[in-house]
Protein backbone atom coordinates (compact mmCIF):
# COMPACT_ATOMS: atom_id res chain seq x y z
CA UNK A 1 0.00 0.00 0.00
CA UNK A 2 1.17 3.59 -0.78
CA UNK A 3 0.31 5.76 1.66
CA UNK A 4 1.89 9.29 1.67
CA UNK A 5 5.12 9.93 3.91
CA UNK A 6 3.50 12.93 5.17
CA UNK A 7 -0.01 14.08 5.82
CA UNK A 8 -1.44 16.97 6.84
CA UNK A 9 -5.25 17.12 6.67
CA UNK A 10 -7.21 20.45 7.31
CA UNK A 11 -4.78 21.56 10.55
CA UNK A 12 -5.72 25.06 12.04
CA UNK A 13 -3.62 26.22 15.34
CA UNK A 14 -4.11 29.58 16.79
CA UNK A 15 -1.67 31.58 19.46
CA UNK A 16 -4.35 33.36 21.54
CA UNK A 17 -5.96 35.29 18.68
CA UNK A 18 -3.19 35.12 16.51
CA UNK A 19 -3.92 32.41 13.65
CA UNK A 20 -0.23 30.56 13.15
CA UNK A 21 -2.21 27.89 10.65
CA UNK A 22 -5.28 27.85 8.99
CA UNK A 23 -6.84 24.68 7.51
CA UNK A 24 -3.74 23.69 5.94
CA UNK A 25 -3.83 20.63 3.68
CA UNK A 26 -1.30 19.01 1.71
CA UNK A 27 0.48 15.56 1.00
CA UNK A 28 3.85 14.60 0.53
CA UNK A 29 4.67 10.99 -1.62
CA UNK A 30 6.63 8.60 -0.50
CA UNK A 31 10.52 9.30 -1.68
CA UNK A 32 10.22 12.78 -2.84
CA UNK A 33 12.12 15.89 -2.45
CA UNK A 34 9.52 18.54 -1.16
CA UNK A 35 9.97 22.28 -0.22
CA UNK A 36 8.13 23.91 2.48
CA UNK A 37 8.32 27.74 1.82
CA UNK A 38 7.41 30.88 2.77
CA UNK A 39 8.21 34.72 4.45
CA UNK A 40 9.37 34.52 8.16
CA UNK A 41 6.37 33.96 10.28
CA UNK A 42 4.33 32.05 7.51
CA UNK A 43 3.61 29.22 9.66
CA UNK A 44 6.64 26.62 8.75
CA UNK A 45 8.15 25.70 11.64
CA UNK A 46 4.93 25.67 13.32
CA UNK A 47 3.89 23.05 11.19
CA UNK A 48 6.95 20.79 11.32
CA UNK A 49 6.30 21.13 15.20
CA UNK A 50 2.96 19.83 14.85
CA UNK A 51 4.50 16.50 12.83
CA UNK A 52 7.42 15.90 15.41
CA UNK A 53 5.14 16.39 18.32
CA UNK A 54 6.31 19.40 19.78
CA UNK A 55 2.84 21.34 19.09
CA UNK A 56 -0.36 20.63 19.07
CA UNK A 57 -2.65 21.31 16.35
CA UNK A 58 -6.51 22.41 17.32
CA UNK A 59 -8.18 21.07 14.36
CA UNK A 60 -6.83 18.77 12.04
CA UNK A 61 -4.76 15.67 11.52
CA UNK A 62 -1.08 14.99 10.59
CA UNK A 63 0.39 11.86 9.76
CA UNK A 64 4.07 10.60 9.52
CA UNK A 65 3.71 7.03 6.92
CA UNK A 66 0.35 6.93 8.08
CA UNK A 67 0.05 7.29 11.66
CA UNK A 68 -1.06 9.33 13.38
CA UNK A 69 1.44 11.99 15.43
CA UNK A 70 -0.95 12.45 18.30
CA UNK A 71 -2.64 9.16 18.48
CA UNK A 72 0.18 6.91 17.23
CA UNK A 73 2.77 8.76 18.57
CA UNK A 74 5.43 6.41 18.96
CA UNK A 75 5.46 4.50 15.32
CA UNK A 76 4.99 8.13 13.67
CA UNK A 77 8.22 9.43 15.45
CA UNK A 78 10.24 6.53 15.04
CA UNK A 79 9.61 7.10 10.97
CA UNK A 80 10.63 11.12 11.93
CA UNK A 81 13.88 12.49 12.03
CA UNK A 82 13.56 16.65 12.39
CA UNK A 83 16.53 18.99 12.10
CA UNK A 84 15.41 21.90 14.03
CA UNK A 85 15.99 25.42 12.95
CA UNK A 86 17.78 26.66 15.97
CA UNK A 87 21.20 25.97 16.88
CA UNK A 88 20.32 23.56 20.23
CA UNK A 89 22.93 21.13 22.08
CA UNK A 90 23.60 19.11 24.94
CA UNK A 91 27.15 21.11 26.42
CA UNK A 92 28.07 17.83 28.71
CA UNK A 93 28.42 15.27 26.17
CA UNK A 94 31.18 14.75 22.90
CA UNK A 95 29.71 14.46 19.54
CA UNK A 96 29.76 10.65 19.25
CA UNK A 97 27.56 10.25 22.80
CA UNK A 98 25.38 12.91 21.59
CA UNK A 99 24.41 10.82 18.69
CA UNK A 100 24.69 7.33 20.74
CA UNK A 101 22.00 9.01 23.43
CA UNK A 102 19.94 9.97 20.07
CA UNK A 103 19.89 6.27 18.98
CA UNK A 104 19.50 5.55 22.35
CA UNK A 105 15.84 7.46 22.51
CA UNK A 106 15.00 5.56 19.09
CA UNK A 107 15.80 2.28 21.33
CA UNK A 108 18.66 1.47 19.24
CA UNK A 109 22.19 0.00 21.28
CA UNK A 110 24.42 -0.96 18.48
CA UNK A 111 24.75 1.74 15.72
CA UNK A 112 27.83 3.17 15.44
CA UNK A 113 28.44 1.76 11.93
CA UNK A 114 25.58 3.71 10.87
CA UNK A 115 27.19 6.48 13.43
CA UNK A 116 30.45 6.16 11.70
CA UNK A 117 28.63 6.80 7.80
CA UNK A 118 27.19 9.46 9.48
CA UNK A 119 29.97 11.24 10.76
CA UNK A 120 32.11 10.66 7.28
CA UNK A 121 29.13 12.05 5.49
CA UNK A 122 28.83 15.47 7.30
CA UNK A 123 33.22 16.01 7.55
CA UNK A 124 32.94 15.00 11.35
CA UNK A 125 34.89 12.13 11.88
CA UNK A 126 37.87 13.98 13.43
CA UNK A 127 35.48 15.80 15.83
CA UNK A 128 33.73 12.66 16.99
CA UNK A 129 35.48 12.90 20.43
CA UNK A 130 35.17 16.65 20.91
CA UNK A 131 32.79 17.98 23.54
CA UNK A 132 29.73 19.98 22.03
CA UNK A 133 30.77 23.10 23.31
CA UNK A 134 34.01 23.45 21.75
CA UNK A 135 32.32 23.09 17.95
CA UNK A 136 31.80 26.03 16.18
CA UNK A 137 28.18 26.83 15.15
CA UNK A 138 28.40 25.33 11.63
CA UNK A 139 29.59 22.19 13.35
CA UNK A 140 27.10 22.25 15.80
CA UNK A 141 24.41 22.56 12.91
CA UNK A 142 26.18 19.19 11.14
CA UNK A 143 25.68 17.41 14.44
CA UNK A 144 21.72 18.85 14.30
CA UNK A 145 21.66 16.73 11.15
CA UNK A 146 23.73 14.09 12.16
CA UNK A 147 21.20 13.81 15.28
CA UNK A 148 18.22 13.39 12.72
CA UNK A 149 19.40 10.54 10.71
CA UNK A 150 20.61 8.50 13.60
CA UNK A 151 17.40 6.00 13.54
CA UNK A 152 17.42 6.20 9.89
CA UNK A 153 13.82 7.35 9.33
CA UNK A 154 12.25 7.32 6.20
CA UNK A 155 11.07 11.17 6.64
CA UNK A 156 13.62 13.18 6.93
CA UNK A 157 12.12 17.11 7.91
CA UNK A 158 15.04 20.06 7.79
CA UNK A 159 14.04 23.20 8.79
CA UNK A 160 16.52 26.13 7.66
CA UNK A 161 19.17 23.57 7.81
CA UNK A 162 21.70 25.55 5.72
CA UNK A 163 20.66 28.79 7.93
CA UNK A 164 24.44 30.91 8.74
CA UNK A 165 25.89 27.43 7.13
CA UNK A 166 29.27 28.33 5.31
CA UNK A 167 29.47 26.96 1.34
CA UNK A 168 31.64 23.44 2.07
CA UNK A 169 28.96 22.25 4.46
CA UNK A 170 26.02 22.97 2.25
CA UNK A 171 27.43 20.71 -0.39
CA UNK A 172 28.12 18.36 1.88
CA UNK A 173 25.06 18.52 3.47
CA UNK A 174 22.68 18.44 0.12
CA UNK A 175 24.74 15.42 -1.36
CA UNK A 176 24.24 13.37 1.65
CA UNK A 177 20.73 14.04 1.60
CA UNK A 178 20.12 13.51 -2.22
CA UNK A 179 21.62 10.45 -1.49
CA UNK A 180 19.44 9.71 1.11
CA UNK A 181 16.79 10.59 -0.50
CA UNK A 182 17.68 8.53 -4.07
CA UNK A 183 17.80 5.61 -1.32
CA UNK A 184 14.05 6.06 -1.13
CA UNK A 185 13.91 8.71 2.06
CA UNK A 186 11.21 11.11 2.03
CA UNK A 187 12.67 14.39 2.83
CA UNK A 188 10.47 18.14 3.39
CA UNK A 189 12.83 20.99 3.44
CA UNK A 190 12.12 24.61 4.61
CA UNK A 191 14.56 27.21 3.19
CA UNK A 192 15.22 31.10 2.53
CA UNK A 193 17.53 30.17 -0.22
CA UNK A 194 14.87 29.95 -2.80
CA UNK A 195 17.94 28.44 -5.31
CA UNK A 196 18.45 25.32 -2.74
CA UNK A 197 14.26 24.68 -3.32
CA UNK A 198 14.80 25.11 -6.92
CA UNK A 199 17.94 23.16 -7.44
CA UNK A 200 16.70 20.35 -5.12
CA UNK A 201 12.83 19.90 -4.90
CA UNK A 202 10.49 18.22 -7.05
CA UNK A 203 7.12 19.87 -5.60
CA UNK A 204 6.56 22.39 -3.71
CA UNK A 205 4.15 24.41 -0.91
CA UNK A 206 4.24 27.67 -0.33
CA UNK A 207 2.53 29.26 2.87
CA UNK A 208 1.59 32.55 3.91
CA UNK A 209 0.12 33.75 6.84
CA UNK A 210 -0.74 30.49 7.66
CA UNK A 211 -2.50 29.06 4.41
CA UNK A 212 -0.78 27.08 1.61
CA UNK A 213 -0.81 29.80 -0.91
CA UNK A 214 0.72 27.51 -4.13
CA UNK A 215 0.59 24.05 -4.00
CA UNK A 216 2.64 22.59 -7.24
CA UNK A 217 5.40 20.88 -9.24
CA UNK A 218 8.48 23.41 -9.27
CA UNK A 219 8.01 23.50 -13.12
CA UNK A 220 4.63 24.19 -13.05
CA UNK A 221 4.97 27.19 -10.68
CA UNK A 222 7.63 28.41 -12.94
CA UNK A 223 6.07 28.17 -15.64
CA UNK A 224 3.15 30.06 -13.89
CA UNK A 225 4.57 33.21 -14.15
CA UNK A 226 6.11 35.54 -17.58
CA UNK A 227 9.41 33.91 -18.07
CA UNK A 228 11.44 36.92 -18.56
CA UNK A 229 12.16 40.05 -16.07
CA UNK A 230 13.38 43.27 -17.34
CA UNK A 231 14.49 45.45 -14.30
CA UNK A 232 14.69 49.12 -15.69
CA UNK A 233 15.78 52.36 -13.91
CA UNK A 234 14.41 55.59 -15.41
CA UNK A 235 12.47 58.64 -14.30
CA UNK A 236 9.09 57.58 -15.66
CA UNK A 237 7.38 54.71 -18.10
CA UNK A 238 5.18 55.49 -21.03
CA UNK A 239 1.01 55.37 -20.10
CA UNK A 240 0.96 52.24 -22.30
CA UNK A 241 3.29 50.17 -20.42
CA UNK A 242 2.16 51.06 -16.68
CA UNK A 243 -0.02 48.08 -16.28
CA UNK A 244 2.94 45.66 -17.27
CA UNK A 245 4.92 46.89 -14.38
CA UNK A 246 4.71 44.47 -11.57
CA UNK A 247 6.53 46.01 -9.14
CA UNK A 248 8.30 49.42 -8.36
CA UNK A 249 10.88 50.95 -6.41
CA UNK A 250 11.92 54.44 -6.34
CA UNK A 251 12.71 54.71 -9.98
CA UNK A 252 13.27 51.21 -10.77
CA UNK A 253 10.80 49.00 -12.56
CA UNK A 254 9.89 45.04 -12.73
CA UNK A 255 8.56 44.19 -15.61
CA UNK A 256 7.41 40.63 -16.91
CA UNK A 257 7.91 39.98 -20.63
CA UNK A 258 6.47 36.66 -22.77
CA UNK A 259 9.14 36.89 -24.95
CA UNK A 260 11.97 38.62 -25.60
CA UNK A 261 10.31 40.32 -29.02
CA UNK A 262 9.05 42.71 -26.28
CA UNK A 263 11.87 44.26 -25.35
CA UNK A 264 11.93 46.20 -28.46
CA UNK A 265 8.48 47.59 -28.21
CA UNK A 266 9.29 48.59 -24.77
CA UNK A 267 12.53 50.43 -26.20
CA UNK A 268 10.65 51.73 -28.44
CA UNK A 269 7.98 53.09 -26.51
CA UNK A 270 10.70 55.16 -24.40
CA UNK A 271 12.75 56.77 -27.22
CA UNK A 272 9.17 58.42 -28.03
CA UNK A 273 8.56 59.82 -24.49
CA UNK A 274 11.67 61.01 -24.70
CA UNK A 275 12.77 59.04 -21.32
CA UNK A 276 16.46 58.45 -20.33
CA UNK A 277 17.63 55.04 -19.43
CA UNK A 278 19.35 55.03 -16.38
CA UNK A 279 20.25 51.30 -15.80
CA UNK A 280 18.52 47.76 -17.60
CA UNK A 281 19.49 44.80 -17.01
CA UNK A 282 17.66 41.09 -17.52
CA UNK A 283 16.61 38.35 -15.71
CA UNK A 284 14.78 34.99 -16.22
CA UNK A 285 11.91 34.09 -13.86
CA UNK A 286 13.20 31.70 -11.18
CA UNK A 287 11.54 30.53 -8.37
CA UNK A 288 11.98 33.74 -6.49
CA UNK A 289 10.11 35.50 -8.80
CA UNK A 290 7.19 32.95 -7.97
CA UNK A 291 7.46 33.42 -4.47
CA UNK A 292 7.73 37.48 -4.49
CA UNK A 293 4.83 37.14 -6.52
CA UNK A 294 2.81 34.64 -4.87
CA UNK A 295 3.60 35.95 -1.09
CA UNK A 296 2.84 39.34 -1.87
CA UNK A 297 6.34 40.77 -1.63
CA UNK A 298 6.65 43.69 -4.07
CA UNK A 299 9.45 45.31 -2.94
CA UNK A 300 12.40 44.98 -5.03
CA UNK A 301 14.45 43.08 -2.93
CA UNK A 302 17.61 42.60 -4.96
CA UNK A 303 20.19 45.02 -5.75
CA UNK A 304 19.72 47.17 -8.83
CA UNK A 305 22.22 45.86 -11.37
CA UNK A 306 23.28 48.36 -13.65
CA UNK A 307 24.55 47.66 -17.59
CA UNK B 1 11.91 1.93 -4.24
CA UNK B 2 10.17 4.83 -2.22
CA UNK B 3 7.89 2.62 -0.48
CA UNK B 4 7.26 0.63 2.37
CA UNK B 5 10.87 -1.17 1.52
CA UNK B 6 12.74 1.38 3.03
CA UNK B 7 10.81 1.60 6.13
CA UNK B 8 11.21 -1.81 6.56
CA UNK B 9 14.45 -1.56 5.75
CA UNK B 10 15.37 0.91 8.60
CA UNK B 11 13.54 -1.49 10.94
CA UNK B 12 15.82 -4.47 10.40
CA UNK B 13 18.83 -2.77 10.12
CA UNK B 14 18.89 -1.54 13.83
CA UNK B 15 17.45 -5.26 15.30
CA UNK B 16 21.45 -5.10 16.14
CA UNK B 17 20.86 -3.75 19.72
CA UNK B 18 17.81 -2.66 21.13
CA UNK B 19 17.43 -0.89 24.62
CA UNK B 20 14.25 0.81 26.17
CA UNK B 21 13.71 4.57 25.62
CA UNK B 22 13.10 5.59 28.82
CA UNK B 23 16.60 3.56 29.52
CA UNK B 24 18.98 5.42 27.29
CA UNK B 25 17.30 8.80 28.60
CA UNK B 26 17.63 7.40 32.01
CA UNK B 27 21.36 7.16 31.36
CA UNK B 28 21.42 10.36 29.61
CA UNK B 29 20.47 12.22 33.52
CA UNK B 30 23.01 9.96 34.94
CA UNK B 31 25.98 10.51 33.10
CA UNK B 32 24.91 14.32 32.56
CA UNK B 33 25.52 14.96 36.69
CA UNK B 34 28.50 12.32 36.97
CA UNK B 35 30.08 14.90 34.30
CA UNK B 36 29.45 17.62 36.56
CA UNK B 37 30.21 15.24 39.45
CA UNK B 38 32.40 17.83 41.61
CA UNK B 39 29.31 20.18 41.36
CA UNK B 40 26.65 17.41 41.79
CA UNK B 41 28.14 15.00 44.16
CA UNK B 42 31.48 16.30 46.44
CA UNK B 43 30.04 19.67 46.70
CA UNK B 44 26.60 19.08 48.60
CA UNK B 45 28.88 16.22 50.43
CA UNK B 46 31.46 18.89 51.59
CA UNK B 47 28.45 21.37 52.37
CA UNK B 48 26.82 18.64 54.62
CA UNK B 49 29.81 17.72 56.39
CA UNK B 50 30.34 21.56 57.35
CA UNK B 51 26.90 22.01 58.98
CA UNK B 52 28.20 18.91 60.93
CA UNK B 53 31.35 20.06 61.82
CA UNK B 54 29.94 23.43 63.39
CA UNK B 55 26.69 22.06 64.56
CA UNK B 56 28.02 19.49 66.48
CA UNK B 57 31.02 21.37 67.79
CA UNK B 58 28.24 24.05 69.17
CA UNK B 59 25.53 22.18 70.17
CA UNK B 60 27.10 18.75 71.39
CA UNK B 61 27.41 19.45 74.94
CA UNK B 62 24.32 21.02 75.14
CA UNK B 63 21.56 18.87 73.84
CA UNK B 64 20.65 15.35 73.92
CA UNK B 65 18.01 14.00 71.95
CA UNK B 66 15.20 11.02 72.93
CA UNK B 67 15.59 11.55 76.96
CA UNK B 68 19.64 10.93 76.95
CA UNK B 69 19.65 7.94 74.49
CA UNK B 70 21.21 9.71 71.54
CA UNK B 71 23.86 12.38 71.30
CA UNK B 72 23.49 15.56 69.33
CA UNK B 73 25.76 14.61 67.16
CA UNK B 74 24.29 11.08 66.30
CA UNK B 75 21.09 12.86 65.60
CA UNK B 76 22.23 15.01 63.60
CA UNK B 77 23.94 13.00 61.18
CA UNK B 78 20.87 10.89 59.60
CA UNK B 79 18.75 14.36 59.45
CA UNK B 80 21.46 15.99 57.42
CA UNK B 81 21.84 12.86 55.32
CA UNK B 82 18.55 12.64 54.49
CA UNK B 83 18.62 16.56 53.79
CA UNK B 84 21.53 16.11 51.32
CA UNK B 85 19.48 13.51 49.63
CA UNK B 86 16.44 15.52 49.16
CA UNK B 87 17.56 18.94 48.26
CA UNK B 88 20.35 16.98 45.36
CA UNK B 89 16.90 14.97 44.09
CA UNK B 90 15.09 17.99 43.52
CA UNK B 91 18.13 19.84 42.28
CA UNK B 92 19.35 17.25 39.87
CA UNK B 93 15.54 16.78 38.33
CA UNK B 94 14.72 20.23 38.09
CA UNK B 95 18.13 21.94 37.14
CA UNK B 96 18.68 19.17 33.98
CA UNK B 97 14.85 20.03 33.06
CA UNK B 98 15.00 23.78 33.18
CA UNK B 99 18.75 23.70 31.83
CA UNK B 100 17.23 21.86 28.76
CA UNK B 101 14.19 23.89 28.53
CA UNK B 102 16.17 27.23 28.14
CA UNK B 103 19.21 25.68 26.08
CA UNK B 104 16.45 24.23 23.72
CA UNK B 105 17.98 20.93 23.79
CA UNK B 106 14.76 19.39 25.30
CA UNK B 107 13.46 18.91 21.73
CA UNK B 108 16.19 15.55 21.40
CA UNK B 109 13.84 13.43 23.80
CA UNK B 110 10.78 15.53 22.72
CA UNK B 111 10.82 14.48 19.56
CA UNK B 112 11.40 10.83 20.65
CA UNK B 113 8.96 7.89 21.02
CA UNK B 114 9.60 7.94 24.83
CA UNK B 115 6.41 7.28 26.42
CA UNK B 116 4.92 10.33 29.49
CA UNK B 117 6.25 7.80 31.85
CA UNK B 118 9.58 6.68 30.16
CA UNK B 119 9.85 10.44 30.68
CA UNK B 120 8.74 10.47 33.93
CA UNK B 121 10.68 7.40 35.31
CA UNK B 122 14.11 8.10 33.70
CA UNK B 123 14.20 11.34 35.20
CA UNK B 124 12.77 10.62 38.77
CA UNK B 125 15.44 6.97 39.00
CA UNK B 126 18.13 9.60 38.18
CA UNK B 127 17.51 12.25 41.02
CA UNK B 128 16.55 8.93 43.13
CA UNK B 129 20.38 7.58 42.27
CA UNK B 130 22.37 11.04 42.81
CA UNK B 131 20.35 11.44 46.21
CA UNK B 132 21.34 8.32 46.86
CA UNK B 133 24.96 8.56 46.24
CA UNK B 134 25.26 11.64 47.78
CA UNK B 135 23.18 10.25 51.07
CA UNK B 136 25.62 7.43 50.83
CA UNK B 137 28.83 9.05 50.78
CA UNK B 138 27.76 11.91 53.85
CA UNK B 139 26.99 8.85 56.18
CA UNK B 140 30.56 7.07 55.20
CA UNK B 141 31.88 10.57 56.01
CA UNK B 142 30.19 11.24 59.27
CA UNK B 143 30.40 7.76 60.53
CA UNK B 144 33.99 7.28 59.90
CA UNK B 145 34.97 10.65 61.44
CA UNK B 146 32.30 11.76 63.51
CA UNK B 147 29.97 9.11 65.05
CA UNK B 148 31.12 5.46 64.72
CA UNK B 149 27.89 4.41 66.27
CA UNK B 150 26.30 5.15 62.96
CA UNK B 151 27.68 1.82 61.60
CA UNK B 152 25.03 -0.29 62.83
CA UNK B 153 22.29 1.51 61.94
CA UNK B 154 18.95 -0.19 64.10
CA UNK B 155 16.75 -1.04 61.55
CA UNK B 156 18.60 -0.46 58.06
CA UNK B 157 15.34 -1.15 56.17
CA UNK B 158 13.30 1.29 57.67
CA UNK B 159 16.53 3.77 56.11
CA UNK B 160 16.51 2.20 52.67
CA UNK B 161 12.46 2.22 52.32
CA UNK B 162 12.44 6.42 53.77
CA UNK B 163 15.68 6.99 51.55
CA UNK B 164 13.58 5.85 48.13
CA UNK B 165 10.62 7.33 49.20
CA UNK B 166 11.97 10.65 50.42
CA UNK B 167 14.49 10.96 47.33
CA UNK B 168 11.46 9.73 45.03
CA UNK B 169 9.17 12.54 46.15
CA UNK B 170 11.52 15.29 45.97
CA UNK B 171 12.94 14.46 42.18
CA UNK B 172 9.43 14.93 41.76
CA UNK B 173 8.72 18.08 43.26
CA UNK B 174 11.79 18.79 40.80
CA UNK B 175 10.16 17.50 38.03
CA UNK B 176 7.33 19.44 38.85
CA UNK B 177 9.40 22.83 39.22
CA UNK B 178 11.64 22.38 36.09
CA UNK B 179 8.03 22.25 33.54
CA UNK B 180 6.55 25.09 35.61
CA UNK B 181 10.10 27.05 35.35
CA UNK B 182 10.54 29.43 32.08
CA UNK B 183 13.57 30.86 33.72
CA UNK B 184 16.23 30.14 36.08
CA UNK B 185 14.90 32.77 38.87
CA UNK B 186 11.81 30.87 38.50
CA UNK B 187 13.05 27.85 39.60
CA UNK B 188 15.22 29.55 42.17
CA UNK B 189 12.11 30.65 44.07
CA UNK B 190 10.06 27.63 44.08
CA UNK B 191 13.27 26.32 45.67
CA UNK B 192 14.32 29.26 48.14
CA UNK B 193 10.38 30.02 49.27
CA UNK B 194 9.20 26.15 49.27
CA UNK B 195 11.77 23.25 49.59
CA UNK B 196 14.13 25.12 51.72
CA UNK B 197 12.01 25.92 54.08
CA UNK B 198 9.80 22.81 54.50
CA UNK B 199 13.18 21.40 54.63
CA UNK B 200 14.72 23.43 57.40
CA UNK B 201 11.69 23.17 59.68
CA UNK B 202 11.37 19.80 59.11
CA UNK B 203 13.31 18.49 62.37
CA UNK B 204 16.94 18.27 60.86
CA UNK B 205 18.60 20.20 63.68
CA UNK B 206 16.37 19.13 66.33
CA UNK B 207 13.47 16.71 67.40
CA UNK B 208 10.32 18.60 66.81
CA UNK B 209 9.68 17.21 70.62
CA UNK B 210 11.12 19.99 71.87
CA UNK B 211 9.36 22.55 70.13
CA UNK B 212 6.41 24.32 71.95
CA UNK B 213 2.81 22.57 71.25
CA UNK B 214 1.89 24.88 68.47
CA UNK B 215 4.96 24.84 66.51
CA UNK B 216 4.95 20.92 67.14
CA UNK B 217 1.81 20.82 65.40
CA UNK B 218 2.37 22.78 62.56
CA UNK B 219 5.59 20.24 61.99
CA UNK B 220 2.92 17.52 61.97
CA UNK B 221 1.72 19.31 58.78
CA UNK B 222 5.27 18.95 56.85
CA UNK B 223 5.82 16.06 54.91
CA UNK B 224 9.22 16.60 54.91
CA UNK B 225 8.98 15.73 58.50
CA UNK B 226 7.86 12.39 58.49
CA UNK B 227 10.72 11.58 55.67
CA UNK B 228 13.03 13.13 58.13
CA UNK B 229 11.60 10.87 61.10
CA UNK B 230 10.97 7.94 59.53
CA UNK B 231 14.51 7.95 57.90
CA UNK B 232 15.88 8.62 62.22
CA UNK B 233 14.31 5.77 63.16
CA UNK B 234 16.03 3.55 61.25
CA UNK B 235 19.38 4.29 62.85
CA UNK B 236 17.91 4.19 66.52
CA UNK B 237 14.70 2.87 66.80
CA UNK B 238 13.17 6.14 68.24
CA UNK B 239 11.37 8.69 66.33
CA UNK B 240 9.28 11.48 67.34
CA UNK B 241 6.22 9.54 65.64
CA UNK B 242 5.83 6.15 64.94
CA UNK B 243 7.36 4.96 61.53
CA UNK B 244 3.92 3.51 60.18
CA UNK B 245 2.69 6.81 60.18
CA UNK B 246 5.57 8.36 58.56
CA UNK B 247 5.47 5.79 55.93
CA UNK B 248 1.67 6.36 55.51
CA UNK B 249 2.00 10.35 54.78
CA UNK B 250 4.63 9.95 52.79
CA UNK B 251 4.19 7.22 50.88
CA UNK B 252 0.65 9.06 49.94
CA UNK B 253 1.56 12.34 49.33
CA UNK B 254 4.23 10.44 46.69
CA UNK B 255 2.20 8.17 44.88
CA UNK B 256 -0.39 11.30 44.70
CA UNK B 257 2.59 14.11 43.32
CA UNK B 258 3.70 10.83 41.02
CA UNK B 259 0.55 10.07 39.38
CA UNK B 260 -0.35 13.85 39.08
CA UNK B 261 3.22 14.93 37.26
CA UNK B 262 3.23 12.05 35.18
CA UNK B 263 0.01 13.57 33.99
CA UNK B 264 1.51 16.56 33.79
CA UNK B 265 3.60 15.40 31.09
CA UNK B 266 1.14 13.48 29.64
CA UNK B 267 -0.99 16.25 28.51
CA UNK B 268 2.36 18.28 27.47
CA UNK B 269 2.20 20.61 30.47
CA UNK B 270 4.58 23.25 29.27
CA UNK B 271 6.16 21.02 27.10
CA UNK B 272 4.43 20.35 23.98
CA UNK B 273 2.07 23.75 23.97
Amino acid sequence: MLFPAIEFQSISRYFGAFCALDDVSFTVGQGEFFGLLGPNGAGKTTLISILGGLVKSHRGAARVMGHDVTTDYLNARRRLGVVPQELVYDPFFTVRETLRLQAGYYGLLKVDDWIDEILHYLGLSDKADSNMRALSGGMKRRVLVGQALVHKPPVIVLDEPTAGVDVELRHALWSFITKLNREGHTVLLTTHYLEEAEALCQRIAMLKNGKVVALDTKDNLISGVEPITVRLKTNGLPESWQARVRCQEGGTFLIELARYEELEALLAALREAHITIDGLSLEETDLERVFLRLTGNTAVTEEYHAI
Amino acid sequence: MPSEAVNDKVIKDTKGGQIKSWQALFFKETLRFWRVGVQTIAAPVLTALLYLLIFSHVLEARISVFDGLVSYTAFLVPGLIMMSVLQNAFANTSSSIIQSKVSGSIVFFLLAPITPLGIFAAYVLAGMLRGTIVGIAVWLVASAFFSPSLWLPAMPLWIIIFLLLGSALLSILGVIAGLWSEKFDQLATFQNFIIMPLTFLSGVFYSVRTLPDFWAKVSHLNPFFYMIDGFRYGFFGASDVSPWLSLGMVGVVTLFLAGFTWRLIANGWKLRP
